[in-house]
Order: structure tokens, then C-alpha cells, then sequence
């Protein structure tokens, strides 16, 4: 039988998407424990930290600017160096940048607007802990909703992304083809660092786990840390 | 001593808000306007009349803090 995970899920200050993925992982079987950003440390045998998604400390000065410095982090970047799994989703994904835990920015989106909707994406690379149950250039139908998902990194950047197969997921259209979202560099909506143990995405797997709610391919991405 | 920091996209960086303001403008009817950028402007009071530590400490806090700069510039004026 599939061993269980014990998933820590983070919570800062306007973070709002912890219950959600809090239910995502225990309905896949798992365990799963809220860690407060004031934790200097994180609780033992865990098998992958979660930062969710939300609005952490307002988006005051930038989104993830403020909370890469809350103490968990500290803690989050010991476990990333000893090669943890570490999860990113939406502002997750922001304070993971800010916290030079992953490449890149993200910008304000091009158009100004806060973009919330199901997408579709497709799956660039599916060779690590994350998406190895998605098939490579298959398309998924997750739900975004973002204001500052514009995904920036310089031309050298980019190249070593590409380079390292470190670009997760692209927004695209239902054929695959990528599509301008929110003005992302490449239509980028994931990426993860160079050792492949740090995962980030504007999108949101949690949201996607029950075909009557418009779609479950959210359960084999985040199945895909069982393996 | 009083810290003026401002903070701007790098040039290269699309600014969205500034494309935006900039379209704004002209469909308002002023001409002329060749470029609009938006950044913000963060004014520190410091507790020291030594120009040059304050200076060092404000762009430590630009490095640290104030600056994503993967994506911005910054600028610091001391008064």
C-alpha cells in the first residue's frame, strides 16, 4: 500500500488557501499539519512542505516580499538544502521567488486585472518529483487566480531553465499551444530550481480535484509527490 | 537624515501600470508623451547625521528589502 505523507502546509499572516490544501492532501490519503510563520522549525518526518496560497501580509511593498523573512522560512531553506520537497502554489510560488528559493519574478500581470478562471496548461516537463504522473505535453485544466503572475526572468535565465528542463508548466490553449494570460515570460506558469526539489506554479491543483467542480486533474500533480 | 528611495523597473521590463497610465494620457489628449513609468517612493527617516552610514545602511535595506532586484532598480537620495 501507498506509504502516507506527512505534508506541512504554512500559514502566514492573509494566507488563505492552507484549508483548501489542507483537504487536497487528506483526500489523496495523506496527513497533513498547519505550520504558523512564527515556527522556528518544522515538524519532524515530514515529506513535503506546502506554501499555499493567499495574500500574505497584505501583498504590502511586494507579493512575497515580506513573509520570505517570517522565521519559518529559515527553516524552509534548511529543508530545501537537504533536498526536501518543497511546494510553491500562487503566493506559495511568490514567496519561493522572494525567497531566492526559485529563479525569476513575478510581475504584476500584464493587463492589470486580477485573472481568476480555469486554464489550460501544458506540461513541459514531467521528470521530477512533482508532475511525473503527467504525461509530457499533456494538456491539464486547472483554475488560476492571480493578480501578479507575470512570470519574468532574463534571457540568460531562461536559457538554463530550458537548459535544465526546470520550466514545469505553460499556459496554453486546448490544443497546447501557449497563450498569453497574464504577459509571463514564454507563457510560463511553473517552474522549479535546479535540483528539481523546489516547485512553484501560479496555478492551483488544490482547486482541481473533483470532475463536478470543473476538473481533477489537480490529483495526479499532487499525487505525484507519493512516488 | 531623511532616505528618498525609489524604486522603478529595470529597463527592459515591461511596466504594465506605466503602458497603461501611458494609454490613459493619450486618449485623454495629451500629446507629446513619450514614455510613462510607475514605481514607488519610499521615504525612511534615520536616526543619524553620518551621511555615509546611512547611505551604506539604505542600500542594504534596498538589497534586502525594498528592491526585488531580479526585476528593479533603485534609486537613494540622502537629505
Amino acid at each position: 500500500m501507498q506509504k502516507s505523507l506527512k505534508v506541512a502546509v504554512l500559514r502566514f499572516p492573509g494566507t488563505n488557501c492552507e484549508f483548501d490544501t489542507q483537504y487536497a492532501f487528506e483526500k489523496l490519503g495523506h496527513e497533513t499539519v498547519l505550520v504558523w510563520h512564527e515556527n522556528k522549525s518544522l515538524p519532524e518526518d515530514i515529506d513535503l512542505v506546502v506554501v499555499p496560497g493567499g495574500f500574505s501580509y497584505g501583498d504590502y511593498l511586494r507579493s512575497g516580499a515580506i513573509a520570505r523573512f517570517s522565521p519559518v522560512m529559515e527553516a524552509v531553506k534548511a529543508y530545501a538544502g537537504q533536498g526536501g520537497n518543497v511546494l510553491g502554489i500562487c503566493n506559495g510560488f511568490q514567496i519561493l521567488t522572494e525567497a531566492g528559493l526559485l529563479p525569476g519574478a513575478l510581475k504584476r500581470n500584464n493587463n492589470l486585472h486580477f485573472i481568476s478562471k480555469h486554464q489550460t496548461l501544458k506540461v513541459v516537463n514531467n521528470d521530477n518529483a512533482f508532475l511525473n504522473r503527467c504525461e509530457k505535453d499533456e494538456v491539464l485544466n486547472i483554475p488560476i487566480a492571480h493578480a501578479d503572475g507575470n512570470y519574468y526572468i532574463d534571457d540568460e535565465g531562461l536559457a538554463e531553465l530550458e537548459a535544465n528542463g526546470q520550466v514545469l508548466l505553460r499556459y496554453c490553449d486546448a490544443e497546447g499551444n501557449p497563450v498569453v494570460v497574464n504577459g509571463s515570460v514564454t507563457s510560463i506558469a511553473g517552474v522549479c530550481n535546479a535540483k528539481k526539489n523546489v516547485f512553484g506554479l501560479m496555478p492551483h491543483p488544490e482547486r482541481a480535484l473533483e470532475a463536478i467542480l470543473g476538473s481533477e486533474d489537480g490529483v495526479k500533480m499532487l499525487k505525484g509527490f507519493e512516488a | 537624515m531623511t532616505a528618498i528611495v525609489n524604486v522603478f523597473l529595470k529597463e527592459g521590463v515591461l511596466d504594465p501600470q506605466g503602458k497603461a497610465a501611458h494609454h490613459a494620457l493619450d486618449s485623454l489628449g495629451f500629446e507629446g508623451v513619450k514614455d510613462v513609468r510607475i514605481g514607488k517612493q519610499i521615504v525612511i527617516e534615520l536616526d543619524t547625521d553620518d551621511r555615509s552610514k546611512a547611505e551604506a545602511e539604505v542600500k542594504e535595506m534596498c538589497e534586502t528589502l525594498l528592491a526585488n532586484t531580479v526585476i528593479e532598480d533603485y534609486t537613494i537620495e540622502i537629505h
